[in-house]
């Protein structure tokens, strides 16, 4: 998806906004409804309604303006509230209103505190056991696609149709193009690609620098 | 999912970030969509136990335990969580190792992906548009905006955190800190030198 997440390169925003981190003690959260919304986010991950890639999905589809109008939190909870309204678990009447409508089941939360202590330093990997070998090896040289699709995709705008290296590979990992419209989980093998400056920069660009970028087999050809 | 062609239903929330989000918790705790409880266990995860002392522990023992170094940089993953730092947004680890004449710094350009278990949550400027837009193309602009000047043949490699790779950088260990212990070691990494945009802090002369 061309979207306006897709931001590598994008010229015009001017400086960084370290302000707050002169020292690099910006707090970890800024409002207390902040770390409400990172939690409530995650914890209604365990619906299985959506995965990863999907919430991520939600967030590139919010309307552009909102997208670079809103906070990294508002982007989260807005994403949150159209994900919840597209599956089914809660309604617009009920987002509106901040009732449950009449009558509606009070369901269990699938997962609670003790789930949750022991699910963090588990997390959820995103490797597969694949008997595919790979396509590519470390040195070989690649060129990205042009365009992919306009569903959610991990190639960014700014390395496509370039020629890069393989530097390394991390076996295959769940693609998530396919996996964000829970279309399967399609593993591919996955691969750290080493772009030169120069390659996606021009001539502007320092010569000793480089970009790396980790991508999926079918994102990628032999140059 | 998502679609762009639907109306957005985040729009009928109330303009106020804060009423906005009691009104969603409110909601799902009502239809026990989700368990009070387990948000506060979650914000006391990130907010006090989860942060960048963690990934400082990690930097501070690759500093001074060769062999820990070694399996730090062939297996981050493994050589991380024998700290006891594992999990959600780090399950596939990657350490990249300043030297002389090589400088990392990482970034997500398509959305805000970093290593939770080593890093905690992201500041504001990783998250923002400007920083994730501009580093990719202009590392040596970005760097100085964060007060660090490299030479202009110090090779600067940007890692885009694409995937479900994370990464941490393992700055350079500052000189003058050979005979330091491990705590004290683990004082002068900053949140910045694991992502790049600073350096390891220098010891306190005396």
């Amino acid at each position: 998806m061309d979207g306006v997440h897709d931001l590598g390169g994008v010229e015009g925003f001017g400086p960084i906004p370290i302000e707050d981190d002169r020292e690099g003690d910006e707090p970890v959260f800024h409002a207390d409804w902040e770390p409400r919304v990172m939690a409530i986010r995650s914890l209604m991950g365990f619906w299985r309604k959506w995965n990863i890639d999907g919430g991520r999905h939600s967030i590139e589809c919010l309307p552009p303006a909102d997208y670079l109008g809103f906070s990294y939190y508002e982007k989260w909870l807005a994403g949150l509230v159209n994900l919840m309204v597209s599956t089914g678990l809660v309604t617009t009447e009920e987002i509106s209103a901040g009732q449950p409508r009449p009558g509606a089941d009070v369901a269990t939360p699938p997962v609670d505190t003790a789930e949750l202590v022991q699910f963090l330093p588990r997390g959820r990997p995103s490797s597969r056991a694949t008997s595919s070998p790979p396509a590519f090896s470390i040195g070989d040289t690649v060129r990205t696609a042009r365009h992919m699709h306009s569903g959610h995709t991990r190639l960014p705008r700014y390395v496509r149709g370039h020629i890069g290296e393989i530097i390394s590979g991390h076996g295959a990992h769940v693609f998530p193009d396919t996996n964000a419209k829970l279309a399967g989980e399609d593993p591919q093998h996955l691969y750290t690609v080493r772009f030169t400056a120069r390659e996606l920069w021009g001539e502007m660009a320092s010569g000793h620098d480089t970009v790396t970028v980790d991508l999926w087999e079918s994102y990628i050809a032999p140059a | 999912m998502a679609d762009t062609h639907k109306q957005h239903a985040h729009a009928l929330l109330p303009p106020d970030p804060a009423l906005r989000v009691k009104a969603v918790e409110t909601l799902l705790v009502k239809k026990g969509l989700v368990d009070p409880a387990a948000v506060d266990a979650m914000i006391d995860a990130y907010q006090n136990k989860i942060g960048p002392q963690n990934g400082a522990r990690v930097v501070a023992r690759a500093w001074s335990d060769p062999d820990y170094r070694s399996r730090l940089l062939a297996d981050a993953t493994a050589a991380i969580s024998e700290l006891g730092y594992s999990g959600l947004q780090g399950e596939h680890m990657v350490a990249v190792e300043n030297t002389a004449h090589t400088h990392n710094v990482v970034v997500c350009t398509l959305c805000s992906c970093y290593p939770w278990p080593v890093l905690g949550v992201p500041p504001v400027w990783y998250k923002s548009a400007t920083y994730r837009a501009r580093v990719v193309r202009d590392p040596r602009g970005v760097l100085a905006e964060f007060g660090i000047t490299l030479a202009a043949d110090t090779e600067i490699r940007v890692w885009d955190s694409t995937a479900e790779i994370r990464y941490l950088v393992i700055p350079q260990r500052p000189e003058g800190s050979e005979a330091l212990s491990l705590d004290t070691l683990a004082s002068l990494v900053t949140r910045n030198s694991m992502i790049g945009t600073g350096l390891a802090a220098q010891p306190q002369a005396g």
